[in-house]
C-alpha cells in the first residue's frame, strides 16, 4: 500500500489501473446492449480513451474537434431526440471552458446528458496547472440537477458510469489520467447517492471521494495503530451527499477529516461540513488542493507536494484532538 | 422532406394579417410585465409566422408528435413572438401570456423546454441554439426521420464564438436538414453591429464554412416562404437564410432604434402601437 511510502505510488503488491478505462470499457459494454449511447469527444479520444469506443462503434461516436462548448449543446441536442449521449474530455474543458454550455444546455433543461471528465487533479501530471482540474467538482456541485460522481477505482469508474447511464438527467463523471490503485474494499456493489463504509470506527470519521481513497484507508490503518478508531466512508457521490451515512457517523464518532483530489473550497470537504454544521456540528478538517493551482511533475510527486497523502490525512486527524476512548 | 407550395395571394393575405396580430400580442405582453424583449420580436414575426403557419408540419394537439418540424429559439430573449404563436397555435392557453416573465408561469423570459409546450429547446445564453439543433439534426439522421429543424438566431449573437464551432460541425456532419435563419437587423444592445463588432460580409463568412447562403427580405412573405422551401430542397450541406430585418418592425417609432432592443412600452406606448398595428390586421 501507500502508506509512509514517501515518493513511492506504484508497488509490486497493487494492482493499478485507470479509471478513465473504467468509463470506456462501461461504454462499450453499454453501447452493446442499447443503440440510444453514443459518445462524443473533443479531439482528445486517444487521452480520454474513447478512441477505443470509436473502434467498436464507429458510427455512434462523434468527434467534435476541439470545441467543447459546442460538444456540450450538441449532445443536449441529441438527448432531445432520445438519445442518451456522454460527452468527454478532460475536466478542465468540461466545467471551465464549457461551463455556460453545462450550465445552461444541460443542467437547467435536465437533459439526459452524461459528462465524461478524464484528467482531474493533480495527477493529471506533467501537462501542469492549466491541466489539471481541481475546481470542477465544486462547479458542477453548485449546479442545480447536476450528479456528481468521482469514483476510487477502475471497477468503481465502470460500475459508475453503467449506473448513470441507467439514471434519467445529467451525471457528472470525474475520473484521472494516472494508474490508480485497485482498492478491494470497495467491491461492495454501487449505488448512485449511497457511501460505502469500507472501514469500521467510532472515534473519527474520513469522508474520501475518487482516487485517494486507499491513501484514506493507509491512513485509517496508520491511526488504528495509534489507538484511534477511523471509520472510512467512501463517497463516490458528491452530489447528492449521502446525509443518513454522514448523520450516521456524526453520531456515532468525533470528527471528520475529509480527503479529495480537489480544491478543499467548495468540493467534497465543504458539502460534508456544510451538512453537518446544519445537523449535527462536529469538527471537520478537509485534506485537499489548499487554494492553489498545481504544477507539472509526476503524479506521485505532487500528492506529496500538495499534502494528499495518508500521512498529511493522520495529521489532520489528530489535529482534531481526539483522544483514544478505549 | 418538406415541400411547401407557393403562397396563394389569399394566403399571404391571412399570414400579414396572422403576423399583425402576433405583434399586438408581442407589444401587450411586454406592456404587461413590464420587461421582456420587444424590439426583436417585433422583427422576427414575419418570419416565425411563415414558419408555423405555413411552412412547418406541427401539430398543437401533440407537441411531441416524432415526425413533427422543430423550431429552436437561439435567440432566446425574443421569447414574446414565440410564446404569442405557441398560445395562438393552442399549445397553451392564451390566458398563460398573462404570466409571462411573472413567478409560477411555465412562459420564463427565455425558453425553457421542459415547462413549455411547443417550446423545443432551452436557450438563452447567445451561441446554444446552432448546436442544439445540429445536435438533434444529427441524432434526426441517426435514426433516418426526415423531419427538418429550424434556428432563428440573431446576428449580434453570432459574435459568440460557439456559433462558428456549430458552424464547422453540421457542415461536417452535412445536416442538410437544419437550416438557420439569422435575423440581421444590425442592431444590438449597445448599437449598430457594425460598430460593436463587425460581421460583414456575413454572407461569405457562412459560406467559407461550407453552408448553402440564401438572403432575403425578412418581411416579404412570399420571399421567406420561398427562401424556406428552396433551403428545404437543398441537399449535401446545412442551410442559412440571411433574413434583412427591421428591428421593432411594425411600430414606427420603434423601428431601428436600439432603445426597443429591452424597454417595455409604458401605458401611452402600449396604445399607439396597437392602434397603429391593428390597421394591419
Amino acid at each position: 500500500m501507500a502508506t509512509n511510502a514517501g515518493k513511492r505510488w506504484r508497488s509490486w503488491l497493487v494492482e493499478y489501473r485507470e479509471t478513465r478505462q473504467g468509463y470506456v470499457d462501461a461504454l462499450i459494454e453499454l453501447a452493446a446492449a442499447d443503440d440510444r449511447i453514443v459518445v462524443l469527444d473533443c479531439d482528445v479520444a486517444k487521452a480520454t480513451k474513447t478512441y477505443e469506443f470509436e473502434r467498436a462503434f464507429p458510427r455512434r461516436f462523434f468527434n467534435c474537434g476541439v470545441q467543447e462548448g459546442n460538444m456540450m449543446s450538441v449532445a443536449a441536442g441529441m438527448s432531445l431526440e432520445g438519445f442518451i449521449p456522454f460527452a468527454t474530455t478532460f475536466g478542465v474543458f468540461a466545467t471551465c471552458r464549457a461551463g455556460d454550455q453545462v450550465r445552461n444546455s444541460i443542467a437547467y433543461p435536465k437533459a439526459n446528458v452524461k459528462i465524461g471528465a478524464t484528467h482531474c487533479g493533480v495527477t493529471t501530471g506533467g501537462d501542469g496547472a492549466s491541466h489539471q482540474a481541481n475546481e470542477d467538482i465544486a462547479i458542477m456541485r453548485s449546479f442545480p440537477n447536476m450528479t456528481v460522481l468521482a469514483p476510487g477505482d477502475y471497477q468503481e469508474a465502470k460500475e459508475a458510469t453503467i449506473a448513470a447511464s441507467r439514471m434519467n438527467g445529467p451525471v457528472y463523471l470525474r475520473f484521472g489520467r494516472d494508474k490508480y490503485p485497485v482498492c478491494p474494499e470497495l467491491r461492495d456493489g454501487f449505488a448512485v447517492g449511497r457511501a460505502k463504509e469500507i472501514r469500521a470506527g467510532n472515534d473519527l470519521t474520513i469522508v474520501t471521494t475518487g482516487i485517494l481513497v486507499t491513501e484514506a484507508l493507509a491512513a485509517a490503518a496508520s491511526l488504528g495503530e495509534r489507538g484511534l478508531g477511523a471509520r472510512v466512508l467512501h463517497m463516490a457521490t458528491v452530489k447528492p451527499l449521502d446525509e443518513d451515512a454522514l448523520l450516521r457517523a456524526a453520531k456515532e464518532t468525533r470528527g471528520f477529516v475529509t480527503v479529495e483530489e480537489h480544491s478543499i473550497i467548495g468540493g467534497l470537504g465543504e458539502a460534508v461540513a456544510g451538512f453537518l454544521s446544519a445537523t449535527l456540528p462536529r469538527p471537520v478538517r478537509r485534506v485537499g488542493m489548499r487554494d492553489v493551482f498545481g504544477q507539472s511533475g509526476r503524479a506521485a510527486e505532487l500528492l506529496d507536494l500538495y499534502g494528499m497523502r495518508a500521512r498529511n490525512i493522520v495529521d489532520e486527524a489528530l489535529a482534531l484532538g481526539i483522544g483514544e476512548t478505549h | 422532406m418538406t415541400l411547401t407550395t407557393a403562397l396563394t395571394i389569399e394566403k399571404n393575405t391571412h399570414l400579414r394579417s396572422k403576423a399583425a396580430q402576433i405583434r399586438c400580442s408581442i407589444v401587450e405582453m411586454v406592456h404587461r410585465a413590464q420587461s421582456g424583449h420587444v424590439g426583436g420580436s417585433l422583427g422576427a414575426a414575419d418570419l416565425l409566422v411563415a414558419l408555423y403557419y405555413h411552412v412547418m408540419r406541427h401539430d398543437p394537439g401533440n407537441p411531441r408528435w416524432p415526425q413533427r418540424d422543430r423550431f429552436i429559439l437561439s435567440k432566446g430573449h425574443c421569447t414574446p413572438v414565440l410564446y404569442a404563436i405557441l398560445a395562438d397555435c393552442g399549445y397553451f392557453p392564451v390566458e398563460d401570456l398573462q404570466g409571462f416573465r411573472r413567478p409560477g408561469s411555465h412562459l420564463q423570459g427565455h425558453p425553457y423546454q421542459p415547462k413549455t409546450p411547443g417550446v423545443e429547446a432551452s436557450t438563452g445564453t447567445l451561441g446554444l441554439g446552432i448546436s442544439t439543433g445540429a445536435g438533434m439534426a444529427l441524432a434526426a439522421k441517426l435514426k433516418n426521420e426526415k423531419h427538418r429543424y429550424y434556428v432563428l438566431c440573431g446576428d449580434g449573437e453570432l459574435q459568440e464564438g460557439q456559433v462558428w464551432e456549430a458552424a464547422m460541425f453540421a457542415n461536417k456532419y452535412k445536416l442538410d436538414n437544419l437550416t438557420v435563419i439569422v435575423d440581421r437587423n444590425y442592431q444590438q444592445t449597445d448599437g449598430n453591429s457594425e460598430d460593436v463588432m463587425p460581421l460583414d460580409p456575413l454572407g461569405a463568412k457562412w459560406r467559407s464554412f461550407g453552408w448553402t447562403v440564401q438572403e432575403v427580405d425578412g418581411h416579404d412573405m412570399g420571399a421567406i416562404v420561398e427562401e424556406l422551401d428552396r433551403a428545404n430542397r437543398a441537399t449535401g450541406a446545412p442551410a442559412v437564410i440571411i433574413a434583412r430585418t427591421v428591428k421593432g418592425k411594425g411600430v414606427s417609432f420603434m423601428e431601428n432604434d436600439a432603445k426597443w432592443h429591452g424597454t417595455p412600452p409604458d401605458g401611452d406606448e402600449c396604445r399607439k402601437a396597437l392602434e397603429e398595428l391593428a390597421r394591419g390586421i
